[in-house]
């Protein structure tokens, strides 16, 4: 069996933007041998190294935009330009891992819709927490592996 | 032809969101070039009625960048509303330690990774290439040590603050915890790798840049103030001290100026065209009053570093100008690189100072209703200001933030730049555009305060005619 990484980021200070780590919160919590949990406010480059420890990653960040209540897609190391800040985009993140540090590291990301974001408030808005419980549920079912694309009902 | 103006939005590799637009006329000159900074209102109204203790925690909501900086300049505050005039050795001390950490892990991300792409390849390069993971293609061991740079100054910070989100290890009038034995062992062994590759970084930045002085000696440049905090000796220290401004010779304007004075000597002035405000020193005036911060300017108005191989560097830093202010935007890259070594050397002091293992930390003194506060983040000086009624709630909060004081230097950058690279020319390219982005990327400016979810587009350049209508856009990402 290999291990997994749960990696949420967004800054929970930001209303919605905190489901991500807040995600990585509920799977620290559940203890699941072979499933380790980390949070921060926004992906970075030293993400790579972290990642390339792992046989699975799974990218939790908060959707604007997305699927109700999440989506959940596999993504392939991706070498682009897109930088748009110290946020670093999670294809990039693979594309270092595998690059840098040789590893065979399969990344996932789930995107959970939320909705409110332009706020200094640190809670989350009442239907991002049920897509949070959906989220969650969903990653708690198949854990300490990581979940089949096609295995759940979203619409990611 | 009609008057054209490119946008570009937002700035690319850096923070947050950031526009820059560029007026052409119909021979394609550049009428006007300008940073547009969209900026997240509200903060010091969020923290108004709040509890004094938690505003260390909650002003790291600001930011997902440099979260620690405003932890720690609001933590000084508080010190002041308590009265703990002198911390703890092992308060101030685990507060520094943080404060290297964090300056050293953003200086090491900001060249490996947001400023060497365009270092390494050149600012024409295919941006396919000219990015962090061409680096890595091409460069492997330079963006190894980046992320493993970053990685170290991240656990610092954990260490110390307690965790990586909303760290809560400075508190008012000193701190938490200190660093336990098995912690300090588990970050002494890499201190030296650290120095060595801060060193060499260093000798790329200083090679980079005396090598291609010609190119990079008028580019983006002008003659500016420079403003930062020194110690009582006038040497550089990052944490606390005094604030000094020095103009573009090397006269000094302002000296061992205490942070509560700042409001009889530093105004904003509201442009009517920009979100963001433009600080300046009274006595000046708002045309030549203004200055730039960061690593650069504090260099310029630093006497000396008090570890000795940034001090060599500093000096040797200095001998170009012949020991004058130097003006070339371009060499944020070197002082950085030298503030980059000056962290390493602080951190490696700091792990070897028993006083991190002291159970003393907390101070109090007589209760204050108004504390002003500076700190020199990674990007420049940062100031926190408070007011605190008798219940403990914050009646009154006022921030001013780095990348605010190199508002009108950023904006003199872009505008030079646009004019030496971009008027008259026929095509404008991708290439060209980058050079303007490069000049802003030399201030490592913070324009946070945007959240970063899926969805959000990376960068979009417009072409806008005078009457408004978009001809071209770009995308990129």
């Amino acid at each position: 069996m290999g291990t997994v990484l749960v990696l949420g980021y967004g800054n929970p200070g930001r209303l919605d933007d905190g489901l991500g780590p807040a995600l990585a919160e509920r799977v620290a919590a559940l203890a699941v041998p072979g499933v380790e949990a980390d949070a921060n406010y926004q992906l970075s480059v030293e993400d790579a190294a972290l990642v390339a420890e792992h046989d699975a990653v799974v990218f939790a960040d908060a959707s604007v935009s997305g699927a109700e209540p999440f989506s959940y897609t596999e993504l392939e190391a991706e070498d682009g330009t897109s930088f748009t800040s110290h946020h670093v985009d999670p294809r990039q993140v693979l594309y270092l891992a595998q690059t840098l540090f040789k590893s065979r590291v399969r990344g996932f990301l789930l995107g959970i819709r939320g909705y409110e974001f332009n706020e200094f408030d640190e809670r989350l808005s009442a239907q991002a927490r049920q897509n949070l419980d959906a989220a969650a549920a969903f990653l708690e079912q198949h854990l300490p592996t990581v979940p089949p694309v096609d295995g759940v009902g979203t619409t990611g | 032809m009609a008057d054209k103006r490119i946008h570009i939005h937002p700035v690319t590799r850096v923070e947050g969101h950031g526009k820059v637009s560029i007026d052409l006329d119909e021979d394609n000159n550049v009428k006007q070039a300008r940073l547009h900074v969209v900026e997240f209102r509200g903060f010091e109204r969020f923290i108004q009625g709040r509890p004094y203790w938690e505003v260390p925690v909650l002003v790291q909501r600001l930011c997902g960048i440099c979260p620690v900086s405003h932890h720690l300049c609001a933590a000084k505050a508080m010190d002041g509303i308590v009265g703990a005039t002198t911390l703890t050795p092992t308060a101030e001390k685990m507060r520094r330690l943080m404060h290297y950490g964090q300056t050293f892990q953003s200086h090491a991300l900001h060249f490996f990774h947001l400023s060497s792409p365009d270092i390494l390849f050149g600012f024409d390069a295919d941006p396919a290439i000219r990015n962090v993971l061409g680096v890595a293609q091409e460069y492997p061991e330079l963006a190894v040590q980046g992320i493993t740079m970053r990685a170290y100054g991240q656990e610092i910070i954990r260490l110390t603050a307690g965790k990586k989100i909303h760290g809560t290890g400075a508190i008012p009038g000193g701190i938490n915890k200190n660093l336990s034995i098995a912690e300090r062992d588990s970050l002494l062994p890499d201190i030296e790798q650290m120095l060595e590759w801060s060193r060499s970084a260093l000798q790329i930045a200083k090679d980079y840049t005396v090598e291609n002085l010609e190119m990079l000696a008028p580019f983006g440049s002008f003659d500016s103030n420079h403003a930062g905090i020194v110690d009582a000796n006038g040497g550089m220290d990052l944490y606390d001290g005094k604030f000094r401004v020095r103009d573009a010779a090397g006269n000094t304007l302002l000296d061992q100026m205490d942070p509560s004075d700042y409001v009889e000597h530093i105004a904003e002035e509201v442009r009517p065209w920009s979100y963001m405000k433009f600080p300046f020193l009274k006595a000046v005036g708002p045309a030549d009053g203004w200055y730039r911060v960061g690593p650069l300017a504090r260099v310029n108005v630093s006497d000396s570093i008090d570890t000795p191989e940034a001090e060599a560097a500093r000096a040797e830093f200095m001998s170009v100008t012949d020991g004058k202010p130097n003006n070339i935007s371009m060499a944020y890259h070197w002082t950085r690189m030298i503030e980059l070594l000056h962290s390493c050397e602080k951190i490696k002091e700091l792990l070897n100072d028993p006083d991190l293992q002291g159970t003393d930390l907390v101070v109090k003194g007589e209760r204050r209703e108004e504390s002003v506060a500076v700190i020199e983040a990674p990007r420049g000086s940062l100031w926190h200001h408070y007011r605190v009624n008798d219940r403990d709630e914050v009646v009154m909060a006022n921030l001013i933030v780095s990348t605010t004081q190199n508002n009108e230097p950023m904006n003199r950058a872009v505008a030079k730049v646009a004019q030496d690279y971009i008027s008259g020319v026929p095509e404008i390219t991708e290439g060209l555009l980058n050079h303007v982005e490069v000049a802003i990327r030399a201030y490592d400016p913070c324009l946070s305060c945007a959240t970063h979810a899926l969805g959000q587009m990376p960068l979009t350049v417009e072409l806008i005619d005078a009457a408004g209508n978009v001809i071209e856009t770009r995308h990129k990402g």
